[in-house]
């Protein structure tokens, strides 16, 4: 695996001439490693001119931007009030207790991470959720599950 | 002979199987040597309909859905005619054929990347005259047209362009807020999807009146198929139309923060930092993105403008009510029976649009409420039902219009806990900058816990929060919080009373 330091500091450079460069860069460091290594924090501040506090304000205030890489499924749970008036809040209990996870967290095995998302602008086919991406609608916990296993 | 099909592949189609039903297609066609046309539209917008397939007969487009794969086969065995799932002509469904597609005419309708389908449906003409008036010309126009700000404020869009050309400055910026946050709300997206290139000519028309070089799109980062749809389109965009005017699109993605979507923490965001609030004053259109005036308007707001430059003011204008100019583009979602877009002049009535259009609720139990307006927005009892979707309407109900997203509940809802889910969202997305928000959220779910579980005191003290956020708080975050939850009280109290247990 790519050194993530070297490579952090590559992205940050190709990034320093946007106006506001930091969001693409911390976008482009989390595609590339799936998290933010710590690590990479001092070389992204040093190139893109700021302290490392304002770094890790940015990093920290920001759902997206993970410390920790996430399991190999990544299920996120639409909580909105949409997806709440159609049975929502007991698609995510269902899965918080199959998983044995509650929000922000990954299975003991390090398969599934589940993660509540604010809307998905899937309100008309609700409730939903995405697996590493793709769109559910009408989503059931059975049917979640089972793209899980497969 | 080529066989010419349209499936959307918009986000909600694609959560609905359309990629499947799309890869049935294309096995059946070639499994009978069928020279097979399949064009990727976005959505019309009729959600429970999706995957909806659609042919062109003989000019009329007729459609199919919603499909599954297995019902391809016979598709193909009755060559796209009689069929279990056949719909007939699209125009003719009566959600459809009720609207006034003016925002969304081509969503749906062309493949969003194909520049010159979107010239033949009309595309790029508001441009070309935009590109023969004067600056304060096309301000004028916008100010005639009544065009407000759709993304919930209301502000008229023509006044914030006209404060934008009259700040003298060497480099101006307008930015697209496309960080479509509210839950019930899917209008961006659909048109981000559906039609891009609508929202690329109206910053560009945008760019023009005020004096702006540049020209960005703050995108919220769950929506990541607009995210390359878009990215194409710019780059289309860029090669096709931007070639010989001095504008330019950038693409910036959020990072799921909601707060974002307040225009000056879009900036703070899109500058690199923490998404925090600003105060006001200096407005954005004069002081914005890096100090320079900046235009920052919805998609919505945005994809008006090239029908308007085209059609001219007075067209647009002479749909809607006496303030509330042009058209709205409903959405209808949560428990309802025929949720999606609805694009119609302002003035048509809540009742109208959840049971007549909308079908009523999904279970097919009754409507027990409706939140109008997002996650920030009132509840709306039946008895309510008469309001009119018009800006100062909805305020006089106790409301608000918002993105103009509507979500259905039925008589199962608890609105204690909705009400409680309304403080905790707030606490969860709180820039943390004011005091009312930050701290109010977090005591007012500890307040409408207390309401639940009997304490008599608690009543007056939330009523003192929800004074205390709507006044004190720095944006519409911890200012609107309160809709929701003062509404739900005032409308169903004996959800409060202490005989439900408190949610989760």
């Amino acid at each position: 695996m790519t050194d993530p330091v070297p490579r952090a500091r590559q992205i940050a450079e190709a990034h320093r001439h946007l106006d506001g460069p930091v969001l693409p860069v911390l976008h482009a460091v989390q595609a590339e490693f799936g998290h933010i290594p710590a690590e990479t924090l001092p070389e992204i501040a040093h190139v893109l001119d700021l302290s490392r506090a304002e770094l890790h304000g940015v990093v920290t205030f920001y759902p997206d931007f993970r410390t920790a890489p996430a399991g190999r499924y990544l299920l996120r749970v639409c909580r909105g009030e949409a997806c709440q008036a159609m049975g929502g809040a007991e698609l995510g209990e269902a899965l918080r207790r199959a998983l044995s996870v509650d929000w922000h967290e990954t299975t003991a095995d390090g398969v599934v991470t589940l993660e509540p998302v604010y809307c998905l602008g899937l309100c008309s086919c609700a409730p939903a959720a995405t697996i590493n991406g793709v769109p559910r609608g009408r989503a059931g916990a059975e049917a979640l599950l089972a793209e899980l296993e497969k | 002979m080529t066989l010419t099909l349209y499936l959307p592949r918009d986000t909600a189609a694609l959560a609905l199987g359309a990629e499947a039903v799309a890869l049935r297609i294309e096995q059946e066609a070639s499994r009978r040597g069928i020279g097979l046309n399949l064009v990727r539209t976005g959505s019309r917008g009729m959600v429970w309909l999706e995957p909806l397939l659609e042919v062109s007969r003989e000019g009329v487009r007729t459609g199919f859905g919603p499909l599954e794969e297995d019902d391809v086969g016979l598709l193909f065995e009755n060559d796209f005619t009689d069929h279990p799932k056949a719909l007939g002509a699209i125009g003719d469904i009566p959600f459809f054929a009720r609207q006034t597609r003016l925002t969304f005419a081509r969503c749906g309708v062309i493949d969003p990347l194909d520049l010159d389908a979107y010239r033949a449906h009309g595309g790029l003409s508001g441009l070309a005259r935009a590109q023969a008036m004067t600056p304060m010309e096309i301000v004028e126009e916008i100010i005639q047209s009544g065009l407000r700000g759709r993304g919930g404020a209301g502000f008229p869009a023509g006044i914030k362009w006209r404060t934008t050309l009259e700040t003298n400055a060497p480099s101006k910026v307008i930015v697209a807020n496309a960080d479509e946050g509210d839950s019930g709300t899917f209008a961006d997206r659909m048109l981000m999807e559906g039609d891009p290139f609508a929202l690329l000519e109206g910053m560009t028309i945008a760019g023009r009146a005020v004096g702006a070089d540049r020209g960005f799109i703050y995108l919220r980062s769950e929506y990541t198929n607009a995210n390359r749809i878009l990215k194409d389109a710019i780059n289309v965009f860029s090669d096709h139309v931007l070639t010989d005017i001095g504008f330019s699109i950038e693409l910036r993605l959020g990072a799921g923060a909601y707060v974002c979507g307040e225009e000056t923490a879009l900036l703070n965001s899109l500058e690199g930092k923490r998404g925090t609030v600003r105060p006001k004053p200096p407005l954005p259109a004069i002081a914005g993105f890096l100090g320079r005036p900046t235009v920052v308007n919805n998609v919505l707001t945005l994809a008006a403008v090239p029908h308007i430059l085209a059609d001219g003011a007075p067209g647009y204008a002479a749909h809607g009510t006496v303030r509330s100019r042009g058209t709205v583009a409903v959405q209808i979602g949560g428990n309802v029976r025929y949720g999606g877009l609805f694009e119609t002049g302002f003035g048509i009535s809540l009742g109208e649009l959840v049971t007549d259009i909308g079908g009523g609720t999904a279970t097919g139990r009754p409507i027990k409420a409706v939140q109008l307006g997002g996650p920030l927005g009132a509840y709306f009892p039946p008895a309510l039902f008469d309001t009119r979707l018009d800006y100062e309407e909805c305020t006089a109900a106790g409301g608000l219009l918002g993105h103009a997203g509507i979500v259905v509940h039925d008589d199962s809802a608890d609105m204690a806990r909705l009400a409680r889910f309304a403080m905790e969202f707030c606490a969860v997305e709180s820039c943390g900058t004011c005091t009312p928000c930050r701290i109010g959220a977090v005591r007012g779910i500890e307040t409408i816990d207390r309401m639940i579980a009997g304490d008599p005191q608690a009543a007056p003290l939330l009523a003192d929060l929800c004074e205390v956020m709507r006044e004190g708080s720095l944006c519409a975050l911890g200012g609107f919080a309160p809709y929701p939850v003062e509404s739900a009280l005032k409308h169903f109290p004996a959800d409060f009373n202490g005989h439900r247990t408190a949610a989760e």
